[in-house]
């Protein structure tokens, strides 16, 4: 029997309890331990995104960070970003703009995407590739996303 | 009299013709006709009874889904080409 | 129906969102990797670290000792099936190779082949346990060169393995195709203008975002469910089936939300080792490929060598083309080769050429579908020469293009005449394109073009359109959906039912619950699986119409079908909405589905043609794209922004597979850049926005016109950057990828 630890931290506003072992990553944590399979896997070694959660503030490839680290910590996945029954504009416009076709980027961008926009919230086509370009898109050709996140900091600075 | 391309490869059975007539309305029937015109063709088209899988029939430029029943009409044009699934690549994955 | 005449549509042509996208943007969708049963086990697989040996033995019991380790297959445990070419299901393949591919027995063919599987009750404990399973190898001599493989003394990988030429001689080369027509000889002495150059194309892969991944539950009836992230649920059923040795009625395949596929999702790999670990361990089992075992593991296309020569008289007619092309197949037989036969140089009339393929074993993994596969590499080749002819000529290379470009009736390099297409008209969207006319200015830049045809596929489809208790429908398939399908799904049955598009919904099912479908992929689900809705909504108003005639107790004849209601052509009843009827379906004769199968005929063939503008690093020779178009032919778009998708999506991995992509492997035959950070795919920042032009040439052979979209776009990227990087540098590359090392040396050796 391996031994867990017991982790206390934030997640989408909520206080969150949870045991894990000390080499289960917070990817793995988020996924298996508390079912929120939002985040995905695509590498596990931090190079496609797909897994990434706002941390304290700042994009971070989860599957680069321990589940016990998530200690204290304030974190934002993708399952947190509509309010209620109401979509971000980020996930409105990524609809709308048809940026997604798979869809298993998606949640990682929505949050990378977010935490830009939180930062930076009239980016350029050009600051927004540099700030998504840890997220691989196999499907899109990133046209369309770049669209849509430009579209949502539109309607969120007139909203 | 429909008119039937022969692949490359296979021209040794004609007597290198690249193209040769036959009758049938059928393909089953056509490569029957075939046959009797250069025996040991069929064996390198029909296997088991059946269109070997590697090989699809275009008649009149549309590959025929039917398999040896396929119509043929008096003047069609035949093809043998090789069967292909589309993005799955060749339908033949040996 | 008319068709490639004007048709006024309500829904088809628009941009609705699509039906399942909610659950996508919340990350509520499933896909394979996130089911959880009760019980679950972890399985994971160990894999050979030698490109090329014989397994001598295989011990597992300490690993099976370990605590928390409930069973380990090995190849031993499944049956031995006999090599020959057969059906499974739909599709026709020797299961002989494909059960080796699944599970090694006496050799191992590529670095990171499986050779056992555990399962366990947790991941990391799987992973612990395949480091105690002893493996006893002789290492063999890798062959790891397309053109080594072919050469008289090279080792044989299959002693069995022969070819129909040579049929008593054992080889490495399992097929040679061939296409001739006309006068090589002729044509060539016809031409003032020869090229002749050989090129040389890495391996590459897929590069869908999902690994793979399948959970197993066998019960004790001998049944077995499959959860998987798959583009063809069927053909996993039978592949499984056949490679486990169960009916193929026994496996039923529940398709996942799949994380794109491009081809390399359509066989099978995790799929039956689930199920046997399963089997072995009376628990559901699910596993998960690691970024490293999709690179090594799963099916990367061919790497090839390719020689191209074309000839033209100096008013920029084509006359003759001899192409002889060698593509890697793997460890087992089955590379793309006929295909790149198939559709190089398909976009010209050409009345003299000869084109040879062939498909060589080697120790590398067995190749896999990928976007229109074998295409690319082909164009690669043929696209550059013609590049290189139209400046001999000097003629603009899209007017040489559209001088010698392919019209209905035109001959296809295997021989049958085209239908109607839209090469030509494909070639003038990207003539009469802003960015085409548009200057391109500044120093070390250089723009390129290239053409890409396809074949697209019809095959086989079924579906069920079910009028629900108010009216609004739902559209059943089983085609997984990977680009958006289910939408244009729904768009063609609310089109013929009348319905808002919010009334329609689309379901991807199981292989229990819909009849069979074929592999989505070959660009077929719009073309084939959207005939089969089309048919099934039309069955659905014709029993909507038979229910009106019997409520106003008139004929059939007597009913016709507009916007969504029955209307009595004679008098003046009030019409019936579907809404209506369905309110009295339990009271006039129950309820009302509409059902179709097809095996789809009148398939479009679609053409692509890029444009890219690149600038060249001098110091570096680092390629920065810095803008791109791309017009293809999609016959009629059902959803215009999902049809972009496509082109900007294949636009973006042709890119890729021009640049950085490839299969690094040492001389041990290992990989050793297998992952994302070494197998370099495009980024957000390395591509520009990308222009999608749709030309819509309807074709005729679909009642809506329909041309598969989903493929042909990732065909002329890599020679378009080639022809672009020429004009940038003087230097005509022939080998992919372009990367920086490689374009450096080209560069810097012409001593400019």
């Amino acid at each position: 029997m391996t031994h867990k630890t017991q982790v206390q931290c934030t997640i989408n506003g909520e206080v969150t309890e949870f045991l894990c072992e000390p080499r289960q990553s917070l990817l793995e944590t988020l996924r298996d331990v508390l079912g929120m399979t939002g985040s995905k896997e695509g590498c596990l070694t931090g190079d496609c995104g797909a897994c990434s959660v706002i941390v304290d503030g700042r994009v971070v490839c989860s599957c680069l960070m321990l589940g016990v680290e998530a200690e204290g910590k304030d974190l934002v996945t993708v399952e947190g970003m509509a309010q209620e029954s109401e979509l971000h504009p980020l996930q409105q416009k990524f609809l709308e703009d048809a940026a997604l076709q798979c869809g298993i980027c998606t949640p990682g961008f929505l949050v990378a995407a977010k935490a830009l926009l939180d930062r930076n919230p009239n980016p350029s086509e050009q600051e927004i590739r540099y700030a998504l370009a840890g997220n691989l898109c196999r499907c899109t050709g990133y046209d369309k996303i770049v669209h849509a996140v430009l579209d949502a900091a539109k309607v969120m600075q007139e909203g | 009299m429909a008119t039937v391309f022969i692949p490359a490869l296979m021209r040794k059975l004609t007597r290198g013709q690249e193209s040769i007539v036959a009758t049938g309305s059928t393909v089953g029937q056509i490569i029957n006709d075939i046959e009797n015109q250069f025996p040991g063709f069929r064996n390198y088209v029909i296997e088991s009874g059946e269109l070997k899988p590697s090989i699809a029939v275009s008649i009149d430029g549309e590959i025929a889904t039917g398999g040896l029943l396929d119509s043929v009409g008096e003047s069609s044009e035949i093809h043998f080409v090789p069967a292909l699934g589309g993005g799955v690549g060749p339908r033949v994955i040996r | 129906m008319a068709s490639g005449t004007t048709q006024e549509f309500n829904i088809i042509g628009t941009r609705p969102v699509r039906p399942d996208g909610v659950d996508k943007v919340t990350g509520r969708a499933k896909y394979g990797a996130d089911y959880s049963f009760p019980g679950m086990l972890h399985g994971k697989v160990l894999r050979s670290p030698h490109a090329h040996a014989r397994i001598k033995s295989i011990n597992y019991e300490k690993a099976l000792k370990l605590p928390g380790v409930k069973a380990v297959v090995v190849g031993k445990d499944l049956p031995e099936l006999e090599s020959k070419i057969e059906f499974i299901g739909e599709i026709s393949l020797n299961p002989h190779y494909l059960a080796h591919n699944v599970l090694a027995r006496d050799k191992v063919l590529y670095n990171g082949h499986a050779v056992a599987a555990v399962a366990a009750t947790s991941l990391h404990i799987a992973e612990e346990a395949l480091a105690l399973i002893e493996v006893d190898y002789e290492v063999l001599p890798p062959l790891l060169d397309v053109r080594d493989a072919m050469k008289a003394d090279a080792p044989i990988l299959h002693p069995s393995l022969r070819n129909k030429e040579e049929p008593d001689k054992p080889t490495n080369v399992a097929n040679h195709v061939q296409f001739k027509r006309g006068d090589l000889a002729a044509g060539f002495a016809a031409a003032d203008y020869i090229v002749e150059r050989e090129f040389d194309t890495s391996m590459v892969h897929q590069g869908y975002i999902e690994p793979h991944n399948a959970v197993g539950v066998y019960t004790s009836d001998g049944h077995a469910t499959i959860y998987c992230s798959t583009q063809g649920p069927f053909d996993v059923r039978s592949m499984s089936a056949r490679v486990l040795g169960m009916p193929v009625g026994n496996i039923k395949v529940v398709p996942a939300e799949i994380g794109g596929g491009f081809g390399g999702k359509t066989t099978i790999y995790l799929e039956p080792l689930a199920v046997a670990l399963s089997k072995a361990t009376g628990k559901p089992v699910k596993m998960i490929m690691t970024r490293s075992e999709v690179l090594r593991a799963t099916g990367p296309t061919s790497g090839s060598h390719i020689k191209v020569k074309m000839g033209a008289t100096k008013d920029g007619k084509l006359t003759a083309a001899e192409v002889w092309m060698a593509y890697e197949a793997g460890a087992f037989p089955g590379s793309p080769v006929m295909a790149g036969a198939m559709t190089i140089l398909a976009p010209y009339v050409l009345e003299h050429l000869q084109i040879d393929g062939y498909d060589v074993v080697l120790n590398k993994p067995k190749t896999a579908a990928y976007r229109a596969p074998g295409a690319t590499n082909a164009a690669f080749g043929s696209e550059t020469v013609i590049d290189e002819l139209a400046e001999k000529c000097g003629i603009d290379p899209i007017q040489f293009r559209i001088m010698n470009g392919a019209k209905e009736g035109s001959l296809q390099p295997a021989g049958p005449p085209f239908k109607r297409i839209g090469f030509i008209e494909t070639c003038q969207a990207i003539a009469n394109s802003e960015h085409y006319k548009s200057k391109l200015t500044g120093k070390n830049r250089g723009r390129g073009v290239a053409a890409g045809f396809w074949f697209n596929a019809g095959m086989q489809s079924t579906a069920t359109v079910n009028i629900h208790a108010d009216g609004s429908a739902s559209v059943v398939t089983g085609s997984p959906d990977i680009g958006g399908s289910r939408a244009s799904m729904s768009m063609i049955a609310a089109e013929v039912l009348g319905l808002p598009i919010s009334e329609v919904r689309a379901v991807v099912a199981d292989t229990d619950s819909i009849g069979h479908a074929d592999v989505t992929g070959g660009s077929r689900v719009t073309f084939a699986t959207g005939m089969a809705v089309f048919e099934a909504a039309h069955d659905a108003v014709r029993q909507l119409k038979e229910r009106a005639a019997r409520i106003w107790e008139r004929k059939f004849e007597e009913v016709d079908f507009q916007a969504g209601k029955a209307i009595s052509k004679n008098n003046g009843v009030p019409p019936m909405s579907v809404k209506d009827l369905a309110a009295k379906f339990p009271r006039t004769g129950g309820p009302i589905t509409g059902r179709a199968s097809v095996s789809a005929r009148g398939v479009g063939a679609a053409f692509a043609v890029c444009c890219v503008d690149v600038e060249v690093d001098p110091d570096t020779a680092k390629v920065q794209v810095l803008r791109a178009t791309i017009a293809q032919d999609a016959g009629r778009a059902i959803h215009p922004s999902y049809v972009e998708g496509q082109m900007q999506g294949g636009t973006a991995q042709g890119i890729g597979w021009a640049l950085n992509e490839e299969y690094f492997y040492d001389n041990q035959g290992l990989m050793r850049n297998s992952g994302f950070l070494d197998y370099r795919m495009p980024t957000c920042l390395d591509l520009p926005l990308i222009e999608a032009i749709i030309v819509e040439v309807p074709n005729p052979g679909h009642p809506l016109g329909v041309r598969g979209v989903g493929e042909v776009s990732i065909v002329p990227p890599p020679a378009a950057v080639a022809n672009a990087i020429y004009r940038a540098t003087g230097v005509r590359m022939t080998e992919l990828p372009m990367s920086p090392s490689r374009l450096f040396k080209a560069t810097h050796k012409k001593g400019s």
